[in-house]
């Protein structure tokens, strides 16, 4: 694939966004820990990736360091977890967990000693990673929990085993989501950790080039991370500011902006040469190697008309989001909604007592202006404005017509699965009806099928299989018998009358086994005479006994 | 703290159907100050008539749907189709005529198919072509403009007429009435005269009928605000007048003796009104954006056709009728290639 050199490409539709970055990028970043004392609980969940839960390492009662593994990955799709400060477990239970379902998951309750003293266990520092090969850096990644930071939460190990060569490397500070600014924050104080974490992962990948994203109204990061570099194109890597278009952020679009290259709707990046790494990934995967530090903290925006002082915070997983608002001087009067994420594609909390966990990038405390209210839906005017905007270059409003009308093959036809849920759809419709409502709800209908469709295929090839199986044992009795009787009829053909026959064998072999059964006494050989006496005398009582008789 | 939740994505929308509509009725203003002007207190009288009939028609029928009326009746789709039907009839067209349109367009073409958004028919125009077939008379009893006019008739004289279909004394229809350019054409190059001598008659303006050719660039004016504002995509329209004008080239420059100028064809009638106004409307339209271009073309064609060789002076109602029959067929064979596929079947 050849890159060429600075072109840029557009993807089709996307918005134009009022930023409101500048609200959290005013005060600088607050380092970790937060501000004396630590929280009162540290809440782990099990699961804060994509893909298989983790297994507790720990039980209620147990004193645990900064650093240690508490839960430990048994699966390939899985990131263990590392307690973010030392302290004593309390629970391990239900709790609440930041999920758009506000339903409640297997966690570690951490009580912090307030020392937060580190384990001594900690992988060794690897600073001179030039000389480790892919494995070394995928089990490092992987035994530190990394995961993804952009918003997914992938375990990143997977990610760095990649099964085609990787021709380009590209490192997504495009954070395109109105308020978020998590990821220019961390460009702009942490540019040589990202550089190294990007070096990291060029050798583990061994690919060719590497193209680091910066959004065009991030100046300041991208002149962070152009110093840290030494230029703009050094040694195969290279800073490209791209436009601030929503959703320029999203791994394809991104793709297709620096390289033109669509990825395959049933693809992944890899099908085309491109691995796509988020810059907080990046500089996680830095630490891990060169520091030996597992993942224990990340930054956060906390930001929105709902808080009082917006700002960044360098934040340990686990610790409650009410502790970061009030860090930040609190709620305002008009706070109306609480968001992880983005205004776009982030999902409301029911409650500020959920944990910050490795993908919490932004807590949008939006306040009443800031949002949509709540406002009848009107029918669809079919104005298109959803098919224009849309970065997929899908029909939003067909899409909406079929899955209001249950219609999942139509959904499909019109390519429902390509929809990534920007909201741009939404965001735009005159009419305010809820389309990517719509689209999720197709979507898990059709989940739902597919595996109803699993089962009752299982259940109908078990079925099939049952009646094949009663058909065979039916057969093969019935084989049975007829050789049975062929083999009776042919003996009867050859004997004549072979009843009689058989009682007559039966007969003998009874006479035999009496003869056999009718043996001597063995005591009576080598007797004494007396002894013989006295037999010969018993004996010829009983003859005499017997013929008086 | 608690809160509510609410799904992504939270940000407010930045339009509304009632900002759309609105907007459409801001830009009909121009156009219809222009009628105004040209063609008297008629187009305000039958203006009033027709929205006022349209919103209570619209309250009736949603009334008897159970849906919510005041949420509906502010949305001003019903306002806006009132509209557009009044600006495509004759000036004096008497109340009942108004009247009959209006409720035919909201009741049988609009909500017995189910209401905004469900309307396979542009209701303007499905309004429009019942009055012109079942009244032809009324329907092309057409004012002279101004300029041309003997007489004009005052505020109060133009209500009477209205109501009451009388003319004050020694005032005939004749003396008010004309021909509109598209039917004059038509008869004259009905009757074997040659453009040139057509355009001879003190009828005549520059490239159109006097007064007539430039409504069309008031409502021109008023369209392209509408581009300008993104509430209507410039595919129809621009598709619509380009093949209107290419296939209206091709036929002047064969034969310039009994084609009239493509200007011509532009600027009289419906052309610009439709192009702009009723053709984008979205419910009948197609969605995807090579069906607006076919859709757009399609209209442009027909109204040609039917101009220069079906029974009416005009197509523009028709035409749009037509194709929207077509919407569905064609929305469908034009999905476009979505993101990562190779096209769009894929």
């Amino acid at each position: 694939m050849e890159l060429h050199p600075h072109k840029l490409w557009h993807f089709h539709g996307g918005l134009h966004l009022p930023a409101h970055k500048e609200l959290s990028t005013q005060l600088p970043l607050l380092p970790a820990p937060l501000p004396a004392p630590l929280p009162a609980r540290i809440v782990l969940p099990l699961q804060q990736h994509i893909g298989e839960p983790t297994q507790v390492l720990v039980k209620p009662g147990d004193q645990v360091l900064k650093g240690q593994l508490i839960a430990e990955a048994k699966d390939y799709v899985c990131a263990p977890i590392h307690a973010s400060t030392s302290g004593t477990v309390i629970e391990v239970s239900e709790q609440r967990v930041p999920h758009p379902s506000g339903q409640r998951a297997p966690c570690i309750v951490i009580e912090p000693d307030g020392d937060d003293r580190w384990t001594d266990e900690l992988p060794a520092a690897l600073p001179d990673y030039h000389e480790l090969d892919g494995a070394t850096i995928r089990q490092r990644a992987r035994a530190c929990g990394i995961v993804g930071l952009g918003g997914a939460a992938f375990p990143t190990a997977v990610k760095l085993n990649p099964q085609h060569p990787i021709d380009t490397l590209i490192l997504n500070g495009a954070e395109c989501e109105p308020y978020i600014s998590c990821d220019d924050t961390l460009m702009r104080t942490h540019a040589h950790d990202i550089l190294e974490g990007l070096r990291i992962i060029r050798q583990a990948t061994l690919a060719n080039t590497c193209i680091i994203a910066v959004e065009a109204d991030m100046p300041d990061a991208l002149i962070s991370l152009r110093n840290a570099l030494g230029g703009d194109e050094v040694d195969g890597i290279r800073i490209t500011s791209v436009p601030t278009i929503y959703p320029t952020g999203g791994e394809r679009q991104l793709i297709k902006v620096l390289t033109g290259h669509e990825v395959p709707s049933d693809g992944l990046p890899l099908d085309i040469g491109v691995l796509c790494h988020n810059v907080g990934t990046a500089q996680a995967v830095y630490q891990a190697v060169a520091q030996g530090k597992p993942m224990l903290s990340r930054i956060v925006t906390v930001t929105g008309g709902g808080v009082k002082q917006p700002r960044n915070l360098e934040v340990l997983l686990g610790t409650p989001m009410a502790e970061l608002i009030a860090a930040c001087g609190g709620y305002t009067d008009s706070v109306e909604r609480l968001i992880m994420g983005g205004p776009m594609m982030g999902f409301a909390l029911e409650s500020d007592e959920v944990p910050v966990i490795k993908s919490t990038n932004c807590i949008l405390a939006a306040a009443k202006n800031e949002i949509a209210k709540p406002a009848p839906a009107m029918p669809c005017i079919r104005c298109g404005e959803c098919a224009r905007v849309c970065p997929a270059r899908l029909l939003p409003q067909e899409l909406y017509w079929h899955s209001m009308a249950r219609d999942l093959d139509k959904t499909q036809d019109y390519n429902l699965f390509d929809c990534i849920e920007c909201g741009c759809c939404a965001y735009v419709c005159p009419s305010n009806i809820p389309l990517v409502q719509y689209y999720r709800f197709a979507k898990t209908e059709v989940w739902a099928q597919e595996r109803d469709k699993q089962a009752s295929d299982i259940a109908r090839r078990r079925h099939e299989f049952r009646l094949e199986r009663l058909e065979r044992i039916k057969q093969e009795r019935a084989e049975k018998h007829a050789r049975k009787k062929a083999a009776l009829k042919q003996n009867k053909d050859a004997s004549g009358d072979t009843g009689k026959a058989a009682i007559q064998a039966a007969l003998e072999r009874v006479r035999a086994k009496k003869a056999a059964t009718q043996v001597q006494a063995k005591n009576i050989d080598n007797l004494t005479e007396a002894q013989r006496r006295k037999i010969e005398a018993v004996e010829k009582r009983r003859q005499e006994k017997q013929q008086t008789k | 703290m608690h809160f509510n939740t609410l799904t992504s994505p939270h940000l407010a929308p930045t339009s509304s159907v009632a900002g759309v509509m609105r907007q459409v009725i801001y830009a009909l203003v121009p156009g219809t100050v222009a009628m105004i002007w040209y063609f008297g207190w008629g187009v305000l009288i039958n203006l009033v008539i027709g929205v006022t009939v349209a919103l209570v028609t619209e309250a009736i029928m949603l009334y008897l749907r159970k849906r919510p009326i005041a949420l509906f009746l502010s949305d001003f789709s019903a306002v806006v189709t009132a509209w557009l039907l009044v600006l495509a009839l004759p000036p004096l067209a008497p109340w009942w005529l108004i009247t009959i349109g209006v409720a035919f367009s909201l009741v049988i073409a609009k909500h017995l198919y189910g209401g905004l958004g469900y309307n396979p028919f542009n209701p303007a125009m499905a309004g429009y072509v019942v009055l012109l077939i079942s009244f032809p008379v009324e329907m092309t009893t057409w004012l002279a403009p101004r300029m041309l006019a003997e007489t004009q008739l005052g505020f109060l004289e133009t209500l009477t007429a209205v109501f009451t279909g009388q003319l004050p004394a020694g005032i005939s229809w004749d003396a008010i009435t004309a021909a509109t350019p598209l039917d004059s054409m038509r008869t004259q190059l009905g009757l074997n005269q040659t453009i040139d001598e057509i355009r001879t008659s003190p009828l005549w303006g520059d490239f159109g009928g006097k007064g007539w050719e430039w409504i069309g660039n008031w409502f021109l004016l008023g369209g392209l605000w509408l581009l300008y504002k993104r509430v209507i995509n410039w595919r129809i329209p621009v598709s619509m007048l380009t093949a209107l004008f290419i296939i209206a080239s091709v036929l002047y420059l064969s034969d310039p003796d009994t084609h009239p100028l493509p200007a011509f064809h532009i600027f009289s009638g419906g052309a610009i009104l439709g192009a702009f106004f009723i053709a984008t409307d979205p419910v009948s339209a197609s969605t995807t954006p090579f069906g607006r271009i076919i859709y757009g073309a399609s209209i442009g064609l027909l109204v040609f056709i039917i101009r220069t060789w079906g029974g009416y002076p005009d197509g523009v109602a028709f035409a749009v009728l037509l194709m929207n029959m077509a919407v569905p067929a064609i929305d469908h064979f034009t999905k476009p290639r979505s993101f990562g596929h190779k096209s769009y079947g894929d």
